[in-house]
């Protein structure tokens, strides 16, 4: 098997399962409750708090853990707004968020929010003119995500904090693609506020957090004791805070090295599959992208047909399109890149993690050159093209 | 998700290319929304003796497409515009409900080329 969809998850190391397995077994005890074995728990879980603190340039009583990414979103999002509501209604995010994002303002539009959604370019980035003429008196929130999760386009973060410091909006940025991959710095980039996840870096499912800045007030999201100093109510997932805390270190631990040959390899991908697959397209910003990303769009052919069809050679990877999003319109991120329909249909994501080796890459080349030139010669649209004398219509 | 009959027809489909001066063309579907089916028909004395088909589209356009045409060929026009897009999905041992479409898509294809049969036919006469 090749597995090319670390962007989608990502296997657990060995070091972060042998790191977590005691809070299964011996330090079990409820950090809630008085007795030592409980005190134990609660100190590692606290020491926890303070190395994911310490790789984000933040405060310890600035982190809180959560059950996931779109949890923290939904939570940052959805209080930060009502917190605020008094003080104004306005949102402003991008065309491109993650759904968690999306969704998330699209609920508070239901409670009387409005809502500017950014358009992005031709390459996935905003313009900043664009995000400071859409401000106004009312705007109490700006979402903007880290890095995206199909294209992998890099958002200019740190300027983008600045604006919204000048202006005293609080500002939240969903980091579950970018950290364990991109170095960040909380307090130099401005950010109040930050979702990340730790099965995208090789730590456990269902576990997350969220950075808020002290001095920005959020309310509680979940009802119910007093975790997470009254903010997050429910009985902390000790052994999934060890493993998301030591994930996230393990990610840092040699990472410009591990990044140069990973941005190697992928730039590689890139060149071969559009230099030996015609009609193809690489979507996304050619260099402000996540180091393991490519988003490859092939034309006349339809994502999901390629996804099985390279599963039977072992190779998973993703697409956005319209089958694999469940809905009748491909990915929200194509078409705000400006792809026609049809083109954003034959998308593919291929993300690679440090393991990834050129052979593998070679290999899924090889199959996926087999595999468009089988589906095209399956395909009406391509028919219709060479039949065209291969004139472009699209 | 998907039933392996349909994986298998996915893979290896039935009756997949192109006939050559065909005597009826249907194409349905189109490219935004994703699926675009093409069926081409040979006819002999009212009986299908041929049936092709082209489709951009997911696994399971792919896989009714070539359902549809296995269970034409031979039939006659009559028995083969009696097709419904419940029987290719029976036959393919169900698919997904947001997949249902593509059948309904595979049934429009096989009318449309009829169709075009019909009216080449008139034409010729």
């Amino acid at each position: 098997m090749i597995y090319l969809d670390n962007s989608a998850t990502t296997p657990v190391k060995k070091e972060v399962i042998d790191e977590m397995i005691p809070y299964f077994t011996e330090f079990y005890g409820n950090p809630s409750s008085l007795y030592k074995l409980s005190r134990d728990t609660k100190r590692k879980l606290e020491d926890a708090r303070e190395r994911v603190a310490t790789l984000l340039g933040a405060d310890k009583d600035e982190i809180y853990f959560t059950a996931s990414g779109t949890e923290s979103d939904n939570w940052a999002i959805k209080q930060m707004a009502r917190v605020n509501k008094k003080k104004g209604n306005h949102i402003i995010t991008t065309k491109i968020e993650h759904h968690a994002v999306l969704h998330a303002c699209e609920e508070m539009e239901k409670e009387g929010f409005e809502v500017t959604y950014l358009d992005v370019d031709s390459e996935g980035k905003i313009s900043l003119d664009d995000l400071k003429e859409s401000i106004k008196d009312t705007t109490v929130l700006i979402t903007i995500m880290y890095a995206n999760n199909e294209i992998g386009v890099i958002m200019p973060i740190a300027e983008i904090g600045k604006i919204a410091r000048e202006k005293g909006i609080a500002f939240h940025t969903d980091a579950v693609q970018a950290v364990g991959k991109l170095t960040i710095d909380v307090k130099k980039e401005n950010i109040d506020m930050l979702s990340l996840s730790g099965h995208k870096f090789n730590g456990p499912k269902g576990i997350g957090a969220l950075y808020v800045r002290k001095g920005i007030r959020i309310n509680s999201f979940m009802h119910g004791g007093g975790q997470e100093r009254g903010k997050r109510a429910g009985t902390e997932n000790v052994p999934g805070i060890i493993g998301l805390t030591k994930a996230f270190e393990v990610s840092t631990e040699n990472r410009e090295e591990k990044n140069k040959k990973v941005v190697e390899l992928r730039d590689y991908l890139i060149e071969r599959v559009l230099g030996e697959i015609q009609y193809s397209r690489l979507n996304g910003h050619r260099t402000d992208r996540l180091p393991n990303n490519a988003n490859f769009c092939f034309r006349f052919i339809e994502g999901e047909s390629l996804l099985l069809a390279l599963d039977n050679f072992g190779i998973c990877a993703s697409s956005g399109s319209a089958c694999t999003s469940g809905s009748l319109d491909p990915s929200h991120v194509l078409l705000a890149i400006g792809l026609p329909h049809e083109i954003a249909h034959g998308s593919l994501r291929l993300s690679l993690s440090d393991e990834t080796t050129k052979e593998e890459l070679d290999f899924t080349v090889e199959k996926l050159k087999t595999v468009v030139e089988r589906l095209r010669d399956m395909s009406p649209l391509w028919e219709d093209f060479l039949k065209n004398g291969g004139e472009d219509n699209v | 998700m998907y039933s392996d009959k349909v994986m298998e027809h996915f893979n290896s489909p039935r009756n997949m290319g192109e006939i050559e001066n065909p005597d009826g063309v249907g194409t349905v579907g189109n490219a935004k929304c994703g699926d675009i089916m093409r069926m081409y028909l040979e006819v002999k004395d009212d009986i299908i003796i041929d049936v092709k088909f082209k489709t951009f589209g997911c696994g399971a356009a792919v896989a009714t497409s070539s359902m549809a045409t296995e269970l034409i060929k031979g039939k006659t026009i009559n028995e083969a515009l009696e097709l419904t897009n419940k029987a290719v999905v029976e036959a393919l041992d169900g698919l997904p409900p947001a997949k249902i479409h593509c059948s309904v898509l595979a049934e429009e294809a096989i009318k449309a080329a009829i169709e075009d049969y019909k009216n080449k036919r008139k034409d010729a006469e």
